[in-house]
């Protein structure tokens, strides 16, 4: 069995005539973070559906610590916590309500697991509003509980959709502050998907999607190293022919 | 996954949609007017031009209000059926579905759960409604009400069903209005719920066929005699069998590998 958190091998898709991803192949190890970076309609977030089996792939394989997303769709699914790029918060609910309706939804007892809710709130200094309905939390906040409930089961691959979008500079670097902590402390493999390449950090590996192809897939300073520019800013620009990220 | 995690996320569905409806007041007491609207005013109305004979379950003749009851009972789990699709639709364009779809529980479990959960919300409405029709003397026997439970349930199911369907269908929240107008005001019409059949036979034959295929005109009977403690086996048949075509219907339309969800949204 294969040992890799997040193993894509030549995944195609398309919207009936429209070809939004072309045999796109990458690996993410656990304790890996990955930054999956391309300008928007470069197909991630489709790239995300098909991870996350609301869709199913034209072609080619995904599977995740080993599991076959196609033949062992249930047990690849338990092992990913999820931030979409849309918000899934009920925002008639209450935290807890919502964390407790997350932990419903992964099988466990959320009075088993109180602790874990409590330290995770506290840390993203939400501990003393679990009783506030969602929708009097800022844009931020919410995200935040959004990552608290991606993580609250333990998952072995963390998927984030361009979560920073639309967030003040302090929430995003709190946002990615925390994510990247529980990469290293727990080695979960992380794929982060956004447009920004300011959220990349030398050593993360990245991948390169544009037009539905990985243009690169490397450490981002070997990326660098190769296309010979000082930034990863400069790289993404020469391999896309664009001046968008 | 084991059966007490099964129990865990059918509780935790089942919360969820009882907040939610607990949260939307207004969505309760919508629900609850239009019905109402029909009891005291339209039948009121129509009380003296729609004379009703002595039809089953009925032994006796009834007043106009005691015989759209059952009716009105149905269209609470008609529109609730509806409204919850296009909930559906709602979560899928917000995105709060998905996190439905990403649970490792099989999909076919998860869409029962919440088609489940959103029946039972329904049926708590019915029986409120049937409380306030009780004050103004529509009283089928006492028993009628706990035996009218499984024939709500029946009904709700297969309401649900029918919407799980076509949210599935349904590309965006704008095409809704019009898939409302094609589905509820006809299912509800051309039915038994505010008049007998027979009065239809003796105006149009054709009429008369389509609200005798129309399976709102089933779940309304089989609502209809299980109030009166009786079973309309007919009406049962028809409402399973619905009910299994439009859950059979809904879940090909949620698989990912062949359903109608899989070509449907574009991304970044």
């Amino acid at each position: 069995m294969s040992e890799a958190a997040l193993r894509l091998s030549d995944v195609s898709f398309s919207y009936t005539k429209r070809q939004v991803l072309d045999e796109v192949s990458f690996t993410l190890n656990p304790g890996e973070f990955c930054v999956l970076l391309g300008v928007n309609g470069a197909g991630k977030t489709t790239l995300f559906s098909l991870i996350t089996r609301l869709f199913i792939s034209g072609g080619g394989s995904i599977d995740i610590y080993g599991y076959d997303l196609k033949r062992q769709s249930r047990k690849a699914l338990a092992q990913l916590g999820v931030v979409f790029q849309q918000p899934t918060l009920d925002l008639d609910l209450s935290l807890t309500q919502n964390l407790h309706y997350h932990c419903a939804l992964q099988g466990i007892n959320p009075n088993k697991i109180g602790d874990r809710i409590e330290m995770a709130m506290e840390e993203v200094g939400l501990a003393d509003r679990m009783a506030d309905r969602v929708r009097a939390l800022s844009g931020g906040q919410r995200r935040r509980v959004e990552l608290v409930r991606a993580l609250l089961h333990q998952p072995r691959l963390l998927l984030a959709d361009e979560p920073t979008v639309g967030l003040d500079i302090h929430s995003r670097q709190a946002i990615l502050k925390q994510v990247r902590e529980r990469c290293q402390q727990d080695g979960i493999g992380v794929l982060w998907a956004t447009h920004l390449v300011d959220e990349v950090e030398p050593e993360d590996q990245v991948v390169i999607l544009h037009d539905g192809k990985v243009l690169a897939s490397d450490k981002a300073n070997q990326i660098m190293q190769q296309t010979e520019t000082d930034s990863v800013k400069q790289a993404f620009n020469q391999l896309t022919g664009s001046d968008s990220a | 996954m084991k059966a007490g995690q099964y129990f865990r996320c059918l509780w935790g569905i089942f919360l969820r949609e009882g907040l939610r409806f607990l949260h939307q007041r207004e969505r309760f007491f919508g629900a609850l007017v239009r019905p109402l609207v029909w009891l005291f005013i339209f039948a009121a109305g129509f009380r003296s031009v729609l004379g009703v004979s002595i039809i089953p379950p009925y032994e006796t003749y009834i007043l106009y209000e005691e015989y759209i009851v059952p009716g009105l009972a149905a269209m609470i789990l008609l529109f609730s059926g509806m409204q919850s699709s296009l909930s559906m639709v709602y979560d899928r364009e917000m995105g709060s579905m998905r996190m439905l779809m990403v649970s490792p529980f099989p999909r076919w479990y998860l869409l029962l759960c919440k088609l489940t959960a959103g029946t039972l919300v329904a049926i708590a409405q019915v029986y409120v409604f049937l409380g306030i029709a009780w004050f103004w003397d529509v009283q089928p026997p006492l028993m009628g009400y706990l035996l009218a439970f499984p024939a709500l349930l029946l009904s709700g199911l297969m309401m649900g069903a029918l919407g799980l369907l076509l949210s599935s269908a349904i590309k965006q929240l704008e095409n809704f209005a019009g898939v409302m107008n094609f589905v509820i005001f006809p299912m509800f019409f051309a039915s038994s719920a505010l008049y007998p059949l027979w009065r239809i036979k003796d105006s149009s034959l054709f009429l008369y066929e389509i609200c005798r295929f129309n399976p709102f005109t089933h779940a309304v009977e089989l609502i209809r005699f299980s109030l009166y403690g009786q079973i309309g086996w007919t009406a049962f048949f028809v409402v399973v069998g619905s009910l299994l075509l439009f859950l059979a219907g809904a879940l090909y339309g949620y698989d990912p590998a062949r359903g109608l969800m899989s070509r449907k949204q574009g991304g970044g």
